[in-house]
Protein backbone atom coordinates (compact mmCIF):
# COMPACT_ATOMS: atom_id res chain seq x y z
CA UNK A 1 0.00 0.00 0.00
CA UNK A 2 1.54 3.51 -0.39
CA UNK A 3 -0.30 6.72 0.40
CA UNK A 4 -1.12 9.84 -1.52
CA UNK A 5 -1.62 13.41 -1.05
CA UNK A 6 -4.95 14.04 -2.85
CA UNK A 7 -4.79 18.22 -3.15
CA UNK A 8 -7.53 20.33 -4.41
CA UNK A 9 -6.36 23.50 -6.30
CA UNK A 10 -9.38 26.13 -7.02
CA UNK A 11 -8.63 29.31 -9.02
CA UNK A 12 -9.43 31.77 -5.99
CA UNK A 13 -9.03 34.73 -8.21
CA UNK A 14 -12.55 33.74 -9.87
CA UNK A 15 -13.95 34.21 -6.27
CA UNK A 16 -16.01 32.22 -3.99
CA UNK A 17 -19.00 30.59 -5.82
CA UNK A 18 -22.78 30.55 -4.76
CA UNK A 19 -23.88 29.64 -1.30
CA UNK A 20 -26.18 26.76 -3.16
CA UNK A 21 -22.98 25.63 -5.32
CA UNK A 22 -20.82 25.40 -1.92
CA UNK A 23 -23.87 23.95 0.34
CA UNK A 24 -24.12 20.75 -3.10
CA UNK A 25 -19.71 20.84 -2.92
CA UNK A 26 -19.91 20.27 0.73
CA UNK A 27 -22.81 17.61 0.38
CA UNK A 28 -20.29 15.72 -2.49
CA UNK A 29 -17.61 16.32 -0.53
CA UNK A 30 -19.14 14.89 2.79
CA UNK A 31 -20.62 12.14 0.92
CA UNK A 32 -17.16 11.18 -0.92
CA UNK A 33 -15.46 11.28 2.73
CA UNK A 34 -17.83 8.70 4.11
CA UNK A 35 -16.80 6.82 0.61
CA UNK A 36 -13.06 6.94 1.36
CA UNK A 37 -13.82 6.26 5.22
CA UNK A 38 -15.57 2.97 5.06
CA UNK A 39 -13.60 1.59 1.81
CA UNK A 40 -10.28 1.90 4.77
CA UNK A 41 -8.40 4.45 1.84
CA UNK A 42 -9.31 7.63 4.39
CA UNK A 43 -6.26 8.67 6.44
CA UNK A 44 -6.80 12.08 7.11
CA UNK A 45 -8.64 15.40 5.06
CA UNK A 46 -10.12 18.67 5.19
CA UNK A 47 -10.83 22.43 3.73
CA UNK A 48 -8.41 25.25 4.43
CA UNK A 49 -9.03 28.67 4.91
CA UNK A 50 -8.99 31.00 1.81
CA UNK A 51 -4.98 31.63 0.64
CA UNK A 52 -5.16 35.15 2.53
CA UNK A 53 -5.41 33.61 5.87
CA UNK A 54 -2.01 32.24 5.19
CA UNK A 55 1.72 32.94 6.82
CA UNK A 56 5.31 31.73 5.62
CA UNK A 57 7.48 31.37 8.35
CA UNK A 58 11.40 31.33 7.65
CA UNK A 59 14.21 30.29 10.02
CA UNK A 60 17.04 33.09 9.89
CA UNK A 61 20.08 33.38 11.59
CA UNK A 62 18.67 31.77 14.74
CA UNK A 63 15.58 34.48 14.80
CA UNK A 64 12.70 33.61 12.35
CA UNK A 65 10.67 36.14 9.57
CA UNK A 66 7.36 35.92 9.03
CA UNK A 67 5.54 36.93 5.85
CA UNK A 68 2.11 37.70 5.41
CA UNK A 69 0.15 35.37 2.20
CA UNK A 70 0.92 32.18 0.59
CA UNK A 71 4.60 30.97 -0.46
CA UNK A 72 4.27 30.95 -3.77
CA UNK A 73 1.97 33.70 -5.70
CA UNK A 74 -0.25 32.11 -8.42
CA UNK A 75 -4.01 32.28 -8.54
CA UNK A 76 -4.42 28.85 -8.04
CA UNK A 77 -3.75 28.01 -4.20
CA UNK A 78 -4.74 24.74 -1.83
CA UNK A 79 -7.65 25.13 -1.10
CA UNK A 80 -8.03 21.62 0.82
CA UNK A 81 -6.50 17.74 0.80
CA UNK A 82 -6.94 14.34 1.62
CA UNK A 83 -4.41 12.04 2.57
CA UNK A 84 -5.20 8.37 1.42
CA UNK A 85 -3.73 4.88 1.11
CA UNK A 86 -4.17 3.03 -2.09
CA UNK A 87 -2.63 -0.47 -3.44
CA UNK A 88 -1.33 1.42 -6.21
CA UNK A 89 -1.39 4.99 -8.76
CA UNK A 90 -4.72 3.07 -10.86
CA UNK A 91 -6.18 3.16 -7.55
CA UNK A 92 -5.58 6.52 -6.19
CA UNK A 93 -6.20 7.97 -9.13
CA UNK A 94 -9.97 6.38 -9.28
CA UNK A 95 -10.38 8.12 -5.63
CA UNK A 96 -8.75 11.84 -7.22
CA UNK A 97 -11.33 11.18 -9.84
CA UNK A 98 -14.07 10.79 -7.75
CA UNK A 99 -12.98 13.84 -5.42
CA UNK A 100 -12.48 15.81 -8.05
CA UNK A 101 -16.42 15.70 -9.05
CA UNK A 102 -16.88 16.17 -5.67
CA UNK A 103 -15.10 19.57 -4.82
CA UNK A 104 -15.73 20.86 -8.74
CA UNK A 105 -12.10 21.06 -9.32
CA UNK A 106 -8.73 19.63 -10.33
CA UNK A 107 -7.45 17.05 -7.91
CA UNK A 108 -3.19 16.57 -7.83
CA UNK A 109 -2.06 13.36 -6.85
CA UNK A 110 1.48 12.42 -5.14
CA UNK A 111 2.66 9.70 -3.36
CA UNK A 112 4.40 9.90 -0.01
CA UNK A 113 8.17 8.75 0.03
CA UNK A 114 7.60 5.61 2.00
CA UNK A 115 5.87 2.70 2.96
CA UNK A 116 4.20 3.61 5.67
CA UNK A 117 1.25 1.40 5.85
CA UNK B 1 32.71 -18.77 -36.19
CA UNK B 2 30.65 -16.12 -34.19
CA UNK B 3 28.80 -13.98 -36.80
CA UNK B 4 28.55 -10.33 -34.25
CA UNK B 5 25.61 -9.50 -36.02
CA UNK B 6 23.61 -12.43 -34.41
CA UNK B 7 23.95 -10.71 -31.20
CA UNK B 8 22.58 -7.56 -32.40
CA UNK B 9 19.74 -9.47 -34.20
CA UNK B 10 18.66 -11.45 -30.74
CA UNK B 11 18.69 -8.30 -28.83
CA UNK B 12 16.75 -6.28 -31.35
CA UNK B 13 14.33 -9.44 -30.83
CA UNK B 14 14.33 -10.53 -27.49
CA UNK B 15 15.44 -7.19 -25.42
CA UNK B 16 11.72 -5.65 -25.00
CA UNK B 17 9.96 -9.25 -24.40
CA UNK B 18 13.01 -9.87 -21.14
CA UNK B 19 12.63 -6.57 -20.19
CA UNK B 20 8.90 -7.33 -20.04
CA UNK B 21 9.39 -10.28 -18.00
CA UNK B 22 12.18 -9.03 -15.80
CA UNK B 23 9.86 -6.30 -14.58
CA UNK B 24 7.45 -8.47 -13.65
CA UNK B 25 9.56 -11.09 -11.98
CA UNK B 26 12.07 -8.44 -10.35
CA UNK B 27 9.63 -5.24 -9.53
CA UNK B 28 11.27 -2.37 -10.85
CA UNK B 29 12.26 -0.53 -14.44
CA UNK B 30 15.77 0.20 -13.41
CA UNK B 31 16.57 -3.15 -11.50
CA UNK B 32 15.25 -5.26 -15.45
CA UNK B 33 17.41 -2.85 -17.26
CA UNK B 34 20.36 -3.59 -15.65
CA UNK B 35 19.74 -7.16 -15.88
CA UNK B 36 18.65 -7.44 -19.25
CA UNK B 37 21.77 -5.20 -20.21
CA UNK B 38 24.42 -7.65 -18.07
CA UNK B 39 22.57 -10.71 -19.63
CA UNK B 40 23.40 -9.49 -23.20
CA UNK B 41 26.97 -8.46 -22.01
CA UNK B 42 27.48 -12.28 -20.81
CA UNK B 43 26.59 -13.62 -24.08
CA UNK B 44 28.80 -11.23 -25.73
CA UNK B 45 31.83 -12.77 -24.15
CA UNK B 46 30.46 -16.75 -23.92
CA UNK B 47 28.62 -17.26 -27.22
CA UNK B 48 31.82 -16.25 -29.10
CA UNK B 49 33.39 -18.87 -27.32
CA UNK B 50 30.48 -21.52 -26.63
CA UNK B 51 28.76 -20.69 -29.19
CA UNK B 52 25.29 -19.82 -29.33
CA UNK B 53 22.73 -21.26 -27.39
CA UNK B 54 19.65 -23.47 -29.13
CA UNK B 55 17.28 -21.15 -27.24
CA UNK B 56 18.63 -17.53 -27.14
CA UNK B 57 16.22 -15.83 -25.77
CA UNK B 58 15.31 -18.05 -23.29
CA UNK B 59 19.24 -18.40 -22.43
CA UNK B 60 19.24 -14.33 -21.93
CA UNK B 61 15.77 -14.19 -19.86
CA UNK B 62 17.32 -17.12 -17.64
CA UNK B 63 20.55 -15.42 -17.19
CA UNK B 64 19.10 -12.06 -16.56
CA UNK B 65 16.93 -13.42 -14.43
CA UNK B 66 19.75 -14.75 -11.92
CA UNK B 67 21.24 -12.24 -12.28
CA UNK B 68 18.97 -9.75 -11.17
CA UNK B 69 17.32 -12.05 -7.91
CA UNK B 70 21.13 -12.10 -7.08
CA UNK B 71 21.50 -8.28 -7.13
CA UNK B 72 18.23 -7.62 -5.17
CA UNK B 73 19.62 -10.23 -2.43
CA UNK B 74 22.46 -8.25 -2.37
CA UNK B 75 20.24 -4.80 -1.74
CA UNK B 76 17.90 -6.66 0.63
CA UNK B 77 20.88 -7.48 2.78
CA UNK B 78 22.15 -4.34 3.10
CA UNK B 79 19.41 -2.43 3.12
CA UNK B 80 17.54 -4.94 5.37
CA UNK B 81 14.60 -3.79 3.49
CA UNK B 82 12.02 -4.99 0.68
CA UNK B 83 12.24 -2.74 -2.84
CA UNK B 84 9.20 -2.32 -4.51
CA UNK B 85 7.79 -4.66 -2.17
CA UNK B 86 4.38 -5.32 -3.15
CA UNK B 87 5.51 -6.77 -6.86
CA UNK B 88 8.50 -8.86 -6.35
CA UNK B 89 8.22 -12.47 -6.04
CA UNK B 90 11.26 -14.26 -4.75
CA UNK B 91 11.66 -17.46 -6.98
CA UNK B 92 14.87 -19.35 -6.94
CA UNK B 93 17.21 -19.20 -9.59
CA UNK B 94 16.86 -21.48 -11.81
CA UNK B 95 19.06 -24.02 -14.06
CA UNK B 96 18.81 -23.12 -17.96
CA UNK B 97 17.53 -26.51 -18.12
CA UNK B 98 14.28 -25.90 -16.03
CA UNK B 99 13.30 -22.59 -17.52
CA UNK B 100 12.35 -23.06 -21.04
CA UNK B 101 9.47 -20.56 -22.10
CA UNK B 102 7.20 -21.53 -19.09
CA UNK B 103 8.00 -18.09 -17.46
CA UNK B 104 8.12 -16.36 -19.94
CA UNK B 105 4.15 -14.96 -19.98
CA UNK B 106 3.00 -13.42 -23.33
CA UNK B 107 1.02 -10.66 -21.49
CA UNK B 108 4.36 -9.40 -19.86
CA UNK B 109 4.64 -7.13 -22.72
CA UNK B 110 1.13 -6.17 -22.56
CA UNK B 111 1.90 -5.11 -19.30
CA UNK B 112 5.08 -3.00 -20.05
CA UNK B 113 3.32 -1.37 -22.75
CA UNK B 114 0.28 -0.25 -20.81
CA UNK B 115 2.92 0.94 -18.13
CA UNK B 116 4.96 2.86 -20.91
CA UNK B 117 1.54 4.55 -22.01
CA UNK B 118 0.19 5.11 -18.61
CA UNK B 119 -2.06 8.18 -18.74
CA UNK B 120 -0.27 9.45 -16.07
CA UNK B 121 2.69 10.31 -18.15
CA UNK B 122 3.16 12.84 -20.81
CA UNK B 123 2.69 11.34 -24.70
CA UNK B 124 6.15 11.97 -25.56
CA UNK B 125 7.22 10.44 -22.78
CA UNK B 126 5.10 7.52 -23.41
CA UNK B 127 6.44 7.38 -26.90
CA UNK B 128 10.28 7.26 -25.05
CA UNK B 129 9.71 4.50 -22.94
CA UNK B 130 8.14 3.00 -24.91
CA UNK B 131 10.84 2.77 -27.52
CA UNK B 132 13.31 2.25 -24.51
CA UNK B 133 12.18 -0.53 -22.52
CA UNK B 134 9.44 -2.65 -25.56
CA UNK B 135 11.94 -1.44 -28.68
CA UNK B 136 15.69 -2.16 -26.87
CA UNK B 137 16.72 1.30 -28.62
CA UNK B 138 19.23 3.25 -26.59
CA UNK B 139 18.45 6.34 -25.18
CA UNK B 140 21.02 8.32 -27.73
CA UNK B 141 18.96 7.41 -30.74
CA UNK B 142 15.14 8.32 -29.30
CA UNK B 143 16.57 11.93 -28.33
CA UNK B 144 17.83 12.11 -32.14
CA UNK B 145 14.43 10.56 -33.53
CA UNK B 146 12.96 12.90 -31.57
CA UNK B 147 14.70 16.51 -32.00
CA UNK B 148 15.61 16.64 -28.53
CA UNK B 149 19.06 16.70 -26.71
CA UNK B 150 20.72 13.63 -25.45
CA UNK B 151 20.81 14.74 -21.86
CA UNK B 152 17.13 16.44 -22.03
CA UNK B 153 15.62 12.51 -23.21
CA UNK B 154 17.71 11.08 -20.45
CA UNK B 155 16.31 12.82 -18.05
CA UNK B 156 12.83 12.17 -19.09
CA UNK B 157 13.40 8.61 -19.06
CA UNK B 158 14.55 9.13 -15.94
CA UNK B 159 12.06 11.19 -14.39
CA UNK B 160 9.35 8.98 -15.56
CA UNK B 161 11.08 5.50 -14.23
CA UNK B 162 11.36 7.55 -10.74
CA UNK B 163 7.59 8.74 -10.99
CA UNK B 164 6.34 5.15 -12.04
CA UNK B 165 8.30 3.41 -9.03
CA UNK B 166 7.63 6.86 -6.29
CA UNK B 167 3.81 6.36 -7.58
CA UNK B 168 3.97 2.71 -7.14
CA UNK B 169 2.43 2.26 -10.73
CA UNK B 170 0.52 -1.54 -11.08
CA UNK B 171 2.42 -3.86 -13.49
CA UNK B 172 -0.83 -5.23 -15.47
CA UNK B 173 -2.94 -5.20 -17.95
CA UNK B 174 -5.93 -3.17 -17.06
CA UNK B 175 -9.18 -4.55 -16.62
CA UNK B 176 -12.02 -4.28 -18.95
CA UNK B 177 -13.50 -1.47 -17.53
CA UNK B 178 -11.11 0.98 -18.16
CA UNK B 179 -9.89 -0.29 -21.08
CA UNK B 180 -11.43 2.93 -22.98
CA UNK B 181 -9.23 5.35 -21.22
CA UNK B 182 -6.26 3.37 -21.18
CA UNK B 183 -5.77 2.00 -24.67
CA UNK B 184 -6.18 5.24 -26.90
CA UNK B 185 -3.06 6.77 -25.45
CA UNK B 186 -1.20 3.44 -26.07
CA UNK B 187 -2.51 3.17 -29.78
CA UNK B 188 -1.47 7.06 -29.90
CA UNK B 189 2.46 6.18 -28.81
CA UNK B 190 2.68 3.39 -31.27
CA UNK B 191 1.17 5.86 -33.99
CA UNK B 192 3.17 8.47 -33.71
CA UNK B 193 6.75 6.30 -33.39
CA UNK B 194 5.16 5.07 -36.87
CA UNK B 195 5.08 8.75 -37.74
CA UNK B 196 8.26 9.28 -36.93
CA UNK B 197 9.57 6.89 -38.81
CA UNK B 198 7.15 7.30 -42.01
CA UNK B 199 7.80 11.09 -42.36
CA UNK B 200 11.09 11.88 -39.83
CA UNK B 201 10.73 15.01 -38.64
CA UNK B 202 14.63 15.81 -39.14
CA UNK B 203 17.30 14.67 -40.94
CA UNK B 204 18.08 13.95 -45.06
CA UNK B 205 16.36 10.81 -44.99
CA UNK B 206 12.51 10.65 -45.16
CA UNK B 207 11.79 7.51 -43.82
CA UNK B 208 13.25 5.94 -40.84
CA UNK B 209 12.41 2.39 -41.21
CA UNK B 210 13.89 1.08 -37.87
CA UNK B 211 10.93 3.25 -36.32
CA UNK B 212 8.34 2.21 -38.48
CA UNK B 213 9.33 -1.24 -38.46
CA UNK B 214 9.12 -1.03 -34.69
CA UNK B 215 5.84 0.21 -34.42
CA UNK B 216 4.38 -2.53 -36.59
CA UNK B 217 6.01 -5.18 -34.43
CA UNK B 218 4.46 -3.85 -31.49
CA UNK B 219 1.18 -3.25 -32.90
CA UNK B 220 1.65 -6.55 -33.85
CA UNK B 221 2.43 -8.18 -30.41
CA UNK B 222 -0.97 -5.60 -29.18
CA UNK B 223 -3.03 -7.58 -31.80
CA UNK B 224 -2.06 -11.17 -30.73
CA UNK B 225 -2.80 -10.06 -27.52
CA UNK B 226 -5.99 -8.12 -27.66
CA UNK B 227 -7.15 -9.84 -30.39
CA UNK B 228 -11.49 -8.82 -29.51
CA UNK B 229 -10.42 -4.69 -30.05
CA UNK B 230 -11.12 -3.62 -33.41
CA UNK B 231 -8.95 -0.14 -33.10
CA UNK B 232 -5.79 -1.91 -32.66
CA UNK B 233 -6.66 -3.85 -35.64
CA UNK B 234 -7.34 -0.81 -37.35
CA UNK B 235 -3.97 0.59 -36.63
CA UNK B 236 -2.27 -2.22 -37.48
CA UNK B 237 -3.81 -2.04 -40.52
CA UNK B 238 -2.99 1.59 -41.32
CA UNK B 239 0.28 0.89 -40.67
CA UNK B 240 0.49 -1.99 -43.05
CA UNK B 241 -0.94 -0.16 -45.71
CA UNK B 242 1.09 2.91 -45.30
CA UNK B 243 4.55 1.07 -45.12
CA UNK B 244 3.53 -0.88 -48.08
CA UNK B 245 3.74 1.80 -50.18
CA UNK B 246 7.10 2.94 -48.71
CA UNK B 247 9.09 1.83 -51.81
CA UNK B 248 7.40 3.78 -54.30
CA UNK B 249 7.77 6.92 -51.95
CA UNK B 250 11.36 8.26 -53.02
CA UNK B 251 12.63 8.20 -56.79
CA UNK B 252 16.45 6.70 -56.94
CA UNK B 253 17.35 10.46 -56.51
CA UNK B 254 16.08 10.55 -52.79
CA UNK B 255 13.29 12.18 -54.19
CA UNK B 256 9.80 12.78 -53.27
CA UNK B 257 7.29 10.56 -55.52
CA UNK B 258 3.84 11.73 -54.61
CA UNK B 259 0.71 9.24 -54.16
CA UNK B 260 -0.77 9.93 -57.40
CA UNK B 261 2.78 9.91 -59.38
CA UNK B 262 4.09 6.64 -57.67
CA UNK B 263 4.42 3.53 -59.47
CA UNK B 264 2.06 0.94 -57.53
CA UNK B 265 3.84 -2.23 -59.31
CA UNK B 266 6.85 -1.26 -56.38
CA UNK B 267 3.93 -1.28 -53.71
CA UNK B 268 4.38 -4.49 -50.98
CA UNK B 269 1.52 -6.35 -52.14
CA UNK B 270 2.38 -8.86 -49.09
CA UNK B 271 1.60 -6.04 -46.51
CA UNK B 272 -1.20 -4.88 -48.63
CA UNK B 273 -2.59 -8.29 -48.71
CA UNK B 274 -2.62 -8.30 -44.64
CA UNK B 275 -3.82 -4.76 -44.41
CA UNK B 276 -6.98 -5.61 -46.61
CA UNK B 277 -7.62 -8.75 -44.58
CA UNK B 278 -7.14 -6.57 -41.61
CA UNK B 279 -9.84 -3.63 -42.85
CA UNK B 280 -11.91 -6.80 -44.30
CA UNK B 281 -12.23 -8.10 -40.03
CA UNK B 282 -12.84 -4.42 -38.89
CA UNK B 283 -15.80 -4.07 -41.52
CA UNK B 284 -17.63 -6.93 -39.97
CA UNK B 285 -17.79 -6.02 -36.78
CA UNK B 286 -18.65 -2.71 -37.99
CA UNK B 287 -17.62 -0.75 -34.73
CA UNK B 288 -15.84 2.22 -36.38
CA UNK B 289 -13.03 3.94 -34.83
CA UNK B 290 -10.41 6.57 -36.40
CA UNK B 291 -7.85 4.03 -36.94
CA UNK B 292 -10.14 1.94 -38.96
CA UNK B 293 -11.21 4.52 -40.47
CA UNK B 294 -8.13 5.75 -41.31
CA UNK B 295 -7.04 2.25 -42.69
CA UNK B 296 -10.15 1.91 -44.58
CA UNK B 297 -9.25 4.71 -46.17
CA UNK B 298 -5.51 3.88 -46.68
CA UNK B 299 -7.04 0.35 -48.58
CA UNK B 300 -8.83 2.72 -50.78
CA UNK B 301 -5.78 3.89 -52.45
CA UNK B 302 -4.31 0.84 -51.94
CA UNK B 303 -6.96 -1.08 -54.11
CA UNK B 304 -7.00 1.23 -57.29
CA UNK B 305 -4.70 -0.34 -59.68
CA UNK B 306 -4.09 3.26 -61.05
CA UNK B 307 -4.45 6.80 -59.37
CA UNK B 308 -7.01 7.46 -61.98
CA UNK B 309 -9.06 4.76 -60.98
CA UNK B 310 -8.99 5.96 -56.96
CA UNK B 311 -12.64 5.43 -55.79
CA UNK B 312 -12.39 9.39 -54.59
CA UNK B 313 -16.39 9.19 -53.42
CA UNK B 314 -15.75 6.46 -51.02
CA UNK B 315 -12.25 8.43 -49.99
CA UNK B 316 -14.77 11.54 -49.16
CA UNK B 317 -17.46 9.38 -47.38
CA UNK B 318 -14.83 7.66 -44.95
CA UNK B 319 -13.44 10.94 -44.13
CA UNK B 320 -16.56 12.75 -43.42
CA UNK B 321 -17.18 9.84 -40.97
CA UNK B 322 -13.60 10.45 -39.50
CA UNK B 323 -14.37 13.89 -39.41
CA UNK B 324 -17.70 13.47 -37.13
CA UNK B 325 -15.36 10.98 -34.96
CA UNK B 326 -12.38 13.57 -34.80
CA UNK B 327 -13.56 17.23 -35.54
CA UNK B 328 -10.16 19.01 -36.08
CA UNK B 329 -8.60 20.48 -38.26
CA UNK B 330 -5.98 17.96 -39.68
CA UNK B 331 -8.50 15.56 -40.75
CA UNK B 332 -10.56 18.51 -42.67
CA UNK B 333 -7.50 18.86 -44.63
CA UNK B 334 -7.36 15.53 -45.32
CA UNK B 335 -11.14 15.80 -46.15
CA UNK B 336 -10.35 17.93 -48.49
CA UNK B 337 -7.50 16.93 -50.46
CA UNK B 338 -9.89 14.50 -51.01
CA UNK B 339 -12.92 16.76 -52.43
CA UNK B 340 -10.32 18.37 -54.63
CA UNK B 341 -9.65 15.36 -56.51
CA UNK B 342 -13.99 14.39 -56.44
CA UNK B 343 -15.22 17.95 -57.10
CA UNK B 344 -12.49 20.12 -58.63
CA UNK B 345 -9.73 22.60 -56.30
CA UNK B 346 -12.50 25.68 -55.92
CA UNK B 347 -14.36 23.56 -53.56
CA UNK B 348 -11.40 22.28 -52.14
CA UNK B 349 -9.88 25.65 -51.48
CA UNK B 350 -13.05 26.62 -49.97
CA UNK B 351 -13.04 23.76 -47.37
CA UNK B 352 -9.57 24.51 -45.77
CA UNK B 353 -9.43 28.57 -45.97
CA UNK B 354 -11.18 28.63 -42.14
CA UNK B 355 -8.39 26.04 -40.58
CA UNK B 356 -6.55 27.43 -38.14
CA UNK B 357 -3.30 25.31 -39.49
CA UNK B 358 -1.02 28.39 -40.42
CA UNK B 359 2.35 26.59 -38.75
CA UNK B 360 1.47 23.27 -40.44
CA UNK B 361 3.57 22.81 -43.61
CA UNK B 362 1.36 20.78 -45.08
CA UNK B 363 -1.45 23.11 -44.91
CA UNK B 364 0.39 24.97 -46.74
CA UNK B 365 1.43 22.82 -49.51
CA UNK B 366 -1.95 21.65 -49.89
CA UNK B 367 -2.86 25.31 -50.37
CA UNK B 368 -0.33 25.88 -53.12
CA UNK B 369 -1.32 22.44 -54.83
CA UNK B 370 -5.17 23.78 -55.34
CA UNK B 371 -4.05 27.44 -56.03
CA UNK B 372 -2.22 25.96 -58.75
CA UNK B 373 -4.80 24.11 -60.11
CA UNK B 374 -6.73 27.34 -60.41
CA UNK B 375 -3.44 28.96 -62.06
CA UNK B 376 -4.03 31.50 -59.05
CA UNK B 377 -0.08 31.29 -59.36
CA UNK B 378 1.33 34.10 -57.56
CA UNK B 379 -0.24 32.54 -54.61
CA UNK B 380 0.39 29.28 -55.10
CA UNK B 381 3.83 30.41 -54.55
CA UNK B 382 3.65 32.52 -52.07
CA UNK B 383 1.76 29.85 -50.08
CA UNK B 384 4.80 27.02 -50.91
CA UNK B 385 7.24 29.60 -49.80
CA UNK B 386 5.00 29.84 -46.20
CA UNK B 387 5.28 25.98 -46.63
CA UNK B 388 9.20 25.53 -46.73
CA UNK B 389 9.80 27.91 -44.00
CA UNK B 390 7.41 25.20 -42.05
CA UNK B 391 9.33 22.49 -43.05
CA UNK B 392 12.47 20.73 -41.34
CA UNK B 393 12.74 17.57 -43.31
CA UNK B 394 15.28 17.94 -46.30
CA UNK B 395 13.93 15.69 -48.43
CA UNK B 396 10.65 17.20 -48.55
CA UNK B 397 12.45 20.71 -48.11
CA UNK B 398 13.88 19.51 -51.53
CA UNK B 399 10.21 18.35 -52.92
CA UNK B 400 9.00 22.05 -52.48
CA UNK B 401 11.70 23.69 -53.19
CA UNK B 402 11.19 21.88 -56.57
CA UNK B 403 7.24 22.38 -57.01
CA UNK B 404 8.26 25.97 -56.44
CA UNK B 405 10.21 25.97 -60.05
CA UNK B 406 8.07 24.56 -61.37
CA UNK B 407 5.47 27.10 -60.96
CA UNK B 408 8.58 30.04 -61.42
CA UNK B 409 8.58 27.87 -65.00
CA UNK B 410 4.89 28.45 -65.86
CA UNK B 411 4.74 32.01 -64.97
CA UNK B 412 8.01 32.81 -67.13
CA UNK B 413 6.56 30.84 -69.97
Amino acid sequence: MTQYLLSVWPDWEIGMPEPAVVERMYAQVDAFNAELQSAGAWVFGGGLHPPASATVVRAADGGVSMTDGTYAEAKEQIGGFWIITAPDLDAALAWAHKGAVACEGPVEVRPFQDDTA
Amino acid sequence: MFDPNVLGEIYRREAGRCTATMVRLLGDVDLAEDAVAEAFAIAAQRWPVDGVPPNPGGWITTTARNRGIDRLRRERQRDGRHRAAALVHDPEPVTHMDLGDLDVLPDDQLRLIFLCCHPALAPDTQVALTLRLLGGLETPEIARAFLVPEATMAQRIVRAKRKIRDNNVAYRVPPASVLPDRLPPVLAALYLIYNEGHTASIGTELTRPDLSGEAIRLARVLGELMPDEPEVKGLLALMLLSDARRPARTASAGSIVRLGEQDRTLWDRTLIDEGHGLVRECLRRDASGPYQLQAAIAAVHTDAPTAAATDWGQIVALYDQLHQLQPNDIVALNRAIAIGELRGPADALAAIESLALENYHLFHATRAELLARLTRIDEAQAALERAIALTTNATEVRHLQHRLRALAHLTSS
